[in-house]
């Protein structure tokens, strides 16, 4: 049993204990799982907005000279084909081609960057990139413990936003980002989420989170704003299809296998590029595929996937879908058994339950464009 | 965190309503709270021979799956499908929502279990 009071909290921990919530260990920080129900959590992102503590998220600045070239060799998506504030989002890869973390680039000049990552892995992440600077003229910090981020998520976002602050933010598209002033409050601010709705993930300072949660919430109310866990956000992320690293991505699985190869790009130079090549060349052995249940049970993260009498895989990702309200997952199976329409079975306490392969894009994303 | 008086209780948050060599067993409302969303149910089949201890069936919550425990033995004679069709009920009035009722082999079992004032201070 991990205890609770050795975690690392966010500065909006004490704000979380009076909105009621539920703590749990995510990462090595004691973090909200849900306030009053993940299912109206869920539902208020969907239809109205939500608002997540994600300051357990990592961010680093990369600056200097050769920020970019050295970005672009570290990642395999693309760098140089975006323009300052605007973001992008990347698979980071091992020589061998599997996965050190997938994360956003957000650029401010060719000679500045702010890596955004996964919160479990932070400090992986930042010593590989201490591991592999030498040479670049280069300077690198972990500002993780300076700032917070708040995910304000959910169609009424840009409502919400618009009232605290003179910004034009029709003008802010998908993975665009800006320095704006909200509510008095010089934020960074950038129109992205996890959750398959149209939203903005906000940058400030420690000192400010506590009084934005609350001012947000505040102007929020009208709009049927919630706060919301990181329940929901799993739930959410996973009905639009998107990777949760540690489940559809790992150390042990690269991009291809994830279905992520649009953003793997192999005609630059980048770490695990030829791995990664060769993959491609080759069938893949195994891949991520959705699947929905015929029989009546609910997948979760780590059952087993059976086909003709073997085992072919496991569940990397299962819920009964709150928007759907369907029992859907994500598998990690072999290849020869992705394909839609197949039946496999998941196996729910020592049974074999009926299920078939389908797109793992059981959600329609509601972006802006 | 409602506590009804005239039940058992186990420590696995299961209570028994006692009529005659019958007994109707649920969750708490301590369980459904922990649980949260509850959005499956899984109920034994009628005739199922349970021992205490073991599992009558599952719930699960957005999140995750728990099993039931059967805080006492016997013959399983009828099972709720008002949960098993909408386990929603578990969470809104865990002690009228039953589970299963099951017929009592030994009713000396329910010694083995908490009164209502004990169940209380477990849980704190």
């Amino acid at each position: 049993m991990i205890r609770l009071d050795s975690l690392k909290k966010t500065p909006l921990y004490d704000t979380h204990l009076k909105y009621g919530a539920k703590m749990i260990e995510f990462a090595g920080f004691s973090m909200p799982v849900q306030y009053e129900s993940i299912l109206k959590e869920h539902e208020a992102v969907r239809k109205n907005a939500g608002l997540f503590d994600v300051s357990h998220m990592g961010e680093i600045i990369i600056e200097g000279k050769d920020s970019e070239k050295f970005i672009n060799y570290m990642v395999t998506n693309d760098i140089t084909k975006i323009s300052a504030y605007q973001a992008m989002y990347s698979p980071m890869c091992y020589s061998n081609g599997t996965t050190v973390d997938d994360l956003l680039v957000y650029k401010f000049s060719n000679e500045k960057y702010m890596l955004v990552v996964n919160a479990s892995n932070i400090d992986k992440d930042y010593n590989w990139i201490i591991e592999n600077k030498s040479g670049y003229n280069i300077d690198v910090k972990n500002i993780s413990n300076e700032i917070s981020e708040l995910a304000l998520q959910g169609p009424k976002s840009q409502e919400i936003l618009e009232k605290m602050t003179e910004y034009n933010l029709d003008n802010m598209k998908y993975y665009h980002f800006d320095k704006i002033n909200l509510d008095g409050v010089d934020c960074l601010i950038s129109r992205s989420g996890y959750t398959g709705e149209d939203g903005f993930e906000i940058f400030l300072k420690n000192d400010y989170a506590q009084s934005m949660w609350e001012k947000v919430l505040a102007v929020g109310e009208e709009f049927g704003i919630k706060p919301a866990g990181l329940g929901a956000r799993d739930t959410l992320r996973f009905e639009a299809g998107l990777p949760l690293y540690g489940n559809e991505l790992s150390e042990d699985i690269t991009p291809f296998e994830a279905g992520l190869g649009f953003f793997v790009k192999l005609e630059k130079d980048f770490i695990g590029r030829d791995a990664l090549f060769k993959q491609k060349q080759e069938e893949l052995k195994r891949k991520i595929v959705g699947f929905e249940m015929i029989d009546n049970g609910i997948p979760r993260h780590g059952y087993d996937v059976y086909a003709q009498g073997e085992k072919i895989g496991y569940v990397t990702t299962g819920y009964q879908s709150p928007s759907l309200k369907k029992n859907i997952g994500m598998a990690l199976i072999k290849s020869q058994f992705a394909i839609n329409g197949n039946e496999i079975n998941i196996i729910i306490r020592n049974k074999p339950y009926k299920a078939f392969v389908t797109s793992k894009n059981f959600y329609k994303k509601n972006y802006k464009k | 965190m409602k506590i009804l008086e005239g039940l058992y209780y186990s420590k696995n948050h299961e209570w028994v309503k006692v009529e005659g060599d019958k007994a109707y067993v649920g969750i708490t409302d301590f369980a459904q709270h922990s649980l949260g969303d509850i959005v499956y149910a899984e109920l034994p089949e009628i005739d199922t021979v349970l021992n205490a201890g073991d599992t009558l069936g599952t719930v699960e919550s957005v999140k995750a799956a728990s099993d039931v425990y059967c805080p006492i033995s016997g013959k399983v004679v009828e099972v709720n499908q008002s949960v098993a069709d909408d386990p929603s009920l578990l969470n809104s009035d865990p002690y009228e929502n039953w589970m299963i009722c099951i017929e009592m082999t030994d009713k000396g079992e329910l010694e083995q279990l908490m009164s209502p004032g004990e169940y209380r201070e477990f849980c704190n």
